[in-house]
C-alpha cells in the first residue's frame, strides 16, 4: 500500500479536522469565523465532523456589516437551526450609528469600518483567544505565506516577518491574555478542492452560487445585483434581469456577478476551471494594488 | 495540466470522468531549495504558468510588477508571482517559506518554497517537516555549493528520503552534458552519506521551460523524465499504514454519558474493530469497540485518518496519551537523545526550561547536555555550549514528565517535537528524537555542573535576597507577601524569611538584646545566602535596625544579588496603625529594646527601592518591587512577543 491509497481530498480533510481539534483542545475561548460563503460552509461541515457525534464545542461568529445578500442571511439562520449551532452576530454599531455605508465612504473605508473595526470589536469584547477562519493560501500571495496557526498581537495585528516556525502536525497555540491566533483550517485547500468536495459532500450552500435570473445594474463593466432599495441608482441606470451568478459572497453593493447559466455543482466546476477570471477579482476590495491584501492583514482583517 | 481541454468541458459525460479522476488524485508534498539567485521561485512560477493556473487579473498585475520589480528585462518575471510580500518583492530574495499548489489529472501538489539565504535555514526545516520529497536547485554555472550542501544536508536531517537535482539554467550553459553529468558526479559523492533513497537528477530551464512540464528539443542526450513527469508517478513508497499502529489522542470525545470517544489523527498503522490497543504511558489494555466518523462507523482505519474510537472498557485516556497495538509499543521515557534545530535569536541553553510540544502533550523540557554540534557545511562535530539561531545539534533532553514516542527515523509524526519558549511563547527550536535514555545511566548531567546560575536558570529567574526593612508596623511583612504572591502568579520561585517562620525555629533560643539582634540577623543572612545559591529569590522581611548588620547580609552574596527595600513608615504612622498593639506595649515598658521606642532605627543611606506607606496602597508598593525586579532582569519582563 502507498501513500496514494488516501485521495488528496481524504488528505486535506483529515488535515483540517486535525486542526479544529486541536485548537478546541488547546484554547481556552475560540471561535469559528462564520461568512456564510462557500469556505465557510466547508469549514463548518469539517468542524461537525471532527467532534461527531458531539456538538461544536464553540460558537460561530458572523460579522454582519447589515450589507449581506439576504440570501446569506436566511440561508445562515436555517444552517443554524438546522445543526443545531451557537451563533454569534455582531454589528459595528458606531459604525451604523455614523451612517458609513459601501456609497458615502468608499468600499474601502466601509470595509475597514463595517468589517476590519467590526470584527476586533467582536474578538477583543468576547475575549476569543483563537479565531478560525476560511482563508485559503491559493487566494492571494500574501496568503501563501500565512501560517496555519496565525499569531495575533493584542491590537490584533499581524507582523508577515515575524511568524513563528510551524512544524509538522505541531501547532503552537501559546499566546499572552489579549493576543490571539487566527486559524486557518483550510490553508492548504484550492478552490478547485473546495468545489470538489461541497460536490462530494453534497454541502448546502447559498443559492446565490448558482445561476438565476436576478435583477443587476452594469457599473465599471461588473454587475451588482440589486438585492434592496437601499442601492441607490446612478442616473441612466435602471435594475435588468440577467442570468447571473456569484463566485464569491460578500456585502451585496461590492460584490460583482459573473454572467453564467452555471445552475449545477459539475456546472459551476466546470465554468471554474475554464474560467478567465480569479476568484478574488469579485471583490472589488482588492483592486486598489496587488499588495493592498497584505497591508489589510496587517491591520486586522481576515 | 489543471487547465481543462475546452472538448472536455463541452462534453458533459466527458466532464464528468474528469471530476471523477480529479476526486481520485492523490497528494504529493514536496519543497524547493537552493542558493540564492539558483531559480527557485522561478521554477516554481513556471510550473504554475505552464499549468495555466494563472489566470488572466493575475498575469495583468504580473505583467504590471514585472515592469516596477522584475529582473528579466521585457520579459515576464515568473519568480515575481511567488514572492509574495511587499518586502521582498523590494529586497529580491524569497524571506519566508510560501506555499503553492498546482495538479495534473494524476496528482495535487503541494510546494513549499523556501528560501536559500543563509540566516532562513529555520525555514528550510519549516518547509521540509511536512514534505514527501525535496527538489535541490543548483545553477548549471555555479555547480554544488556550500548552500547545496547545507539544504541537503537539512533536508536528510528532517527525514527527506527522495531528492531531485534540478541542475537549472542549463541553457547558460549551453545544454552541456559535461557539465551536467559533471554537477551530478559531484552531488552524488557529497550525498552518498545522506541516507536519501532515491535521488533523480534533471537538467532543466525555469526560465524558458525546458524538462518542466515539456521534454526539451535542445538535450535529446538527456533520456529520464521531466521533471513533472517525474513529481507524478515518484512513489514515496510510505508504508505507514503497516507500520506499529499509533494514535495521540488529541480530545476525548463525551457528548453525553453514553458516548466516550478518542479522537486523533493515526499517526501510523492500521487499526481495525476489535484490536486490542494499550495506552502506552499507563500501560492500561482495552479493545477497540467502533471506529466512528461523521461518515459512518469504519472497520478499519489507517495512517493519515482522523477518527474517533470508542474502547470496550473504561479505562483513563486524556488528551496527549498514545494509543498503540499490543504488540509493538512507542518507547516510553524522560529522558531522550535527540537532533535539535534551533530556530530563535536568543540561544538554546542548557538547563533553562522550556515547553516541548509532542503530539498531543505539552510538557516542560530541559536540555541537559549538548552532546555536540554539527557544521552542516562537512558534517563535521564540533563541541558547544549552547546552540545558536540556525544551528543543528544533538542534545540530551529531560522532561518534567514521561512521554511515549518512537525514534524520528522510525516515524516522523511520534518522533518529532517543537520547542517553545515560556516567556516569549516563540517556537525556538525543532526536535527529532533519536533514542530514549535511561534514568539510571543518564540522570546525572553531562558536562554541565550543578550551581547557583544553573539552579536559577531552571527556575526562570536570577537568584536574588530582597531585604525588606523598616520600622514594627511600617507594611514589611503585608508587601513581602503580596510580593510573593506576585511572583508565583509570574511562575517564579520565591520564599519569604520573617519572624514568624525563624523566631520560632532557627532562632528560638534569641531574644531582643543588641547582641541577639545582630546575632538574629546574621542567622536569617547566611539562611538567605544558602536559599540564594539554591537559585531561589528569598524576601527577607525583618525591622533589622542596624546598617551595620544589613551591610553583612548584603556582602554575604554577590553584587547585585542583594535588594534593599525600605519600608519607609514614620513612627508616628506605625505607631498608629500598631497592628499587634506593640506600640502600646513598648510604651507601657512592657516590651524592652523595641525599636523606634526604646532601642534605635538606622534608616538605609542607600536603599535599592524606598517604599513611602504614606502615599500609596501595599498592592501598588508591591508591584513596584516586582517591576523593580524586571527592570534589573532578576525575572524576565513581560518581553513584546512581536
Amino acid at each position: 500500500m502507498s501513500k496514494d491509497r488516501l485521495t488528496h481530498l481524504k488528505r486535506l480533510e483529515a488535515e483540517s479536522i486535525h486542526i479544529i481539534r486541536e485548537v478546541a483542545a488547546e484554547f481556552r475561548n475560540p471561535v469559528m469565523l462564520y461568512s456564510i460563503g462557500k469556505d465557510s460552509s466547508v469549514m463548518l461541515r469539517l468542524a461537525l465532523k471532527a467532534f461527531y457525534p458531539g456538538k461544536l464545542p464553540f460558537p460561530l461568529l458572523h460579522v454582519d456589516t447589515t450589507w449581506k445578500f439576504r440570501e446569506m442571511i436566511a440561508f445562515r439562520d436555517a444552517t443554524v437551526k438546522a445543526e443545531g449551532l451557537d451563533l454569534l452576530v455582531h454589528t459595528n454599531a458606531d459604525g451604523v450609528a455614523a451612517g458609513i455605508t459601501p456609497f458615502t465612504h468608499g468600499s474601502s473605508a466601509y470595509t475597514n469600518v463595517m468589517k476590519t473595526e467590526a470584527l476586533k470589536q467582536a474578538l477583543t469584547a468576547h475575549g476569543f483567544d483563537a479565531a478560525f477562519g476560511g482563508a485559503r493560501r491559493d487566494e492571494e500571495k500574501s496568503r501563501a505565506k500565512e501560517r496555519v496557526f496565525s499569531f495575533r498581537t493584542d491590537t490584533h495585528a499581524w507582523d508577515p516577518k515575524n511568524q513563528r516556525p510551524e512544524l509538522w502536525r505541531l501547532y503552537n497555540s501559546r499566546v499572552r491574555p489579549g493576543e490571539s491566533i487566527r486559524v486557518f483550517p483550510l490553508s492548504n485547500w484550492t478552490e478547485l478542492d473546495i468545489w470538489q468536495y461541497i460536490l462530494l459532500e453534497k454541502i448546502p450552500i447559498v443559492p446565490l452560487y448558482f445561476s438565476a435570473e436576478r435583477p443587476v445594474v452594469n457599473r465599471g463593466g461588473q454587475w451588482i445585483m440589486v438585492d434592496d432599495d437601499r442601492l441607490p441608482l446612478l442616473s441612466g441606470e435602471s435594475p435588468e434581469l440577467r442570468r447571473v451568478r456569484f463566485r464569491t459572497l460578500g456585502c451585496y453593493p461590492l460584490t460583482a456577478a459573473v454572467e453564467s447559466d452555471a445552475a449545477t455543482l459539475p456546472e459551476i466546476v466546470r465554468e471554474m476551471l475554464i474560467a478567465r477570471t480569479s476568484e478574488r477579482s469579485g471583490r472589488l476590495i482588492d483592486h486598489d494594488d496587488s499588495a493592498s491584501m497584505e497591508k489589510k492583514k496587517r491591520e486586522g482583517y481576515f | 495540466m489543471n487547465a481543462i481541454d475546452p472538448n472536455v468541458a463541452a462534453d458533459a459525460s466527458a466532464f464528468t470522468d474528469y471530476l471523477g479522476r480529479h476526486e481520485k488524485k492523490s497528494l504529493l508534498r514536496f519543497l524547493t531549495c537552493g542558493s540564492v539567485d539558483d531559480g527557485k521561485s522561478t521554477l516554481i512560477g513556471r510550473l504554475l504558468y505552464d499549468s495555466k493556473l494563472l489566470f488572466e487579473d493575475q498575469l495583468l498585475s504580473l505583467e504590471k510588477d514585472s515592469r516596477k520589480h522584475g529582473t528579466v528585462g521585457d520579459d515576464i518575471d515568473l519568480a515575481l508571482l511567488v514572492d509574495g510580500l511587499e518586502a521582498e518583492r523590494e529586497q529580491g530574495i524569497t524571506i519566508d517559506v510560501a506555499y503553492r499548489f498546482f495538479s495534473t489529472d494524476r496528482r495535487k501538489f503541494i510546494v513549499a518554497d523556501t528560501p536559500g539565504h543563509e540566516q532562513y535555514t529555520r525555514n528550510m526545516a519549516t518547509g521540509a517537516s511536512t514534505s514527501d520529497l525535496a527538489v535541490i536547485l543548483v545553477d548549471a554555472r555555479r555547480g554544488v555549493l556550500t548552500q547545496t550542501r547545507r539544504h541537503s544536508f537539512i533536508a536528510s536531517l528532517v527525514g527527506i528520503r527522495h531528492v531531485v537535482l534540478a541542475v537549472n539554467k542549463i541553457d547558460l550553459v549551453g545544454f552541456s552534458r559535461a557539465i551536467f553529468e559533471d554537477i551530478v558526479a559531484d552531488y552524488r559523492a557529497f550525498a552518498a552519506g545522506l541516507g536519501f533513497k532515491a535521488l533523480t537528477a534533471i537538467p532543466l530551464s525555469a526560465r524558458y521551460g525546458d524538462n518542466v512540464l515539456e521534454r526539451s528539443p535542445q538535450m535529446p542526450w538527456y533520456d529520464g523524465p521531466t521533471l513533472v513527469e517525474h513529481l507524478e508517478t515518484v512513489i514515496v513508497d510510505d508504508d505507514a499504514a503497516e507500520r506499529p499502529f499509533r494514535l495521540p489522542v488529541q480530545w476525548v470525545n463525551r457528548p453525553n454519558l453514553d458516548f466516550r470517544g478518542f479522537s486523533g489523527t493515526i499517526a501510523s498503522g492500521t487499526v481495525r474493530r476489535g484490536d486490542a490497543v494499550v495506552v502506552a504511558k499507563s500501560g492500561r489494555t482495552s479493545a477497540v469497540k467502533s471506529i466512528v466518523t461523521f461518515d459512518g462507523d469504519l472497520e478499519a482505519a489507517s495512517a493519515g485518518e482522523a477518527v474517533t474510537l470508542t474502547l470496550a472498557d473504561e479505562i483513563d485516556i486524556s488528551r496527549g496519551d498514545v494509543l498503540s497495538g499490543a504488540i509493538d509499543r512507542p518507547e516510553v521515557a524522560d529522558q531522550f537523545a535527540a537532533h535539535l534545530i534551533w530556530m530563535a535569536d536568543d540561544p538554546l541553553l542548557p538547563g533553562r526550561p522550556y515547553l516541548l510540544k509532542i503530539g498531543a502533550r505539552q510538557v516542560t523540557a530541559q536540555v541537559t547536555a549538548i552532546r555536540h554540534k554539527i557544521d552542516v557545511n562537512t558534517g563535521g562535530e564540533l563541541s558547544a555550549k549552547s546552540l545558536a539561531l540556525n544551528e543543528v545539534g544533538v542534545a540530551n533532553l529531560s522532561l518534567s514528565e514521561a512521554v511515549a514516542f518512537d525514534a524520528y527515523a522510525v516515524n516522523r509524526e511520534t518522533g518529532a517535537f517543537i520547542i517553545i519558549d515560556r516567556l516569549s511563547n516563540l517556537t525556538v527550536g525543532a526536535g527529532m528524537i533519536d533514542h530514549g535514555l535511561r534514568r539510571a545511566g543518564n540522570i546525572h548531567w553531562q558536562a554541565l555542573d550543578v550551581d547557583k546560575r544553573t539552579r536559577a536558570l531552571a527556575k526562570g529567574q536570577k537568584p536574588a535576597v530582597v531585604w525588606f526593612t523598616g520600622l514594627s508596623g511600617a507594611g514589611k511583612s503585608t508587601i513581602a507577601n503580596l510580593v510573593e504572591k506576585k511572583l508565583t502568579a509570574l511562575g517564579r520561585h520565591a520564599y519569604i524569611l520573617d519572624g514568624d517562620n525563624v523566631r520560632h525555629g532557627l532562632n528560638r533560643d534569641l531574644g531582643f538584646s543588641d547582641a541577639d539582634r545582630v546575632e538574629n540577623i546574621r542567622r536569617v543572612a547566611e539562611t538567605a545566602k544558602l536559599f540564594v545559591d539554591s537559585g531561589l529569590i528569598v524576601l527577607v522581611s525583618f525591622i533589622s535596625p542596624f546598617r551595620a548588620e544589613r551591610q553583612l547580609a548584603r556582602e554575604l552574596v554577590e553584587d547585585g544579588e542583594f535588594i534593599e527595600v525600605f519600608v519607609d513608615t514614620p513612627l508616628d504612622v506605625a505607631e498608629a496603625r500598631d497592628p499587634k498593639g506593640l506600640y502600646a506595649k513598648a510604651r507601657a515598658g512592657e516590651i524592652a529594646h523595641f525599636t523606634g521606642v526604646s532601642s534605635p532605627y538606622e534608616a538605609p543611606e542607600r536603599a535599592e527601592v524606598r517604599l513611602d506607606t504614606t502615599t500609596a496602597a501595599a498592592d501598588l508598593l508591591a508591584e513596584r518591587v516586582v517591576t523593580y525586579l524586571q527592570d534589573t532582569g532578576i525575572i524576565p519582563g513581560v518581553e513584546v512577543t512581536i
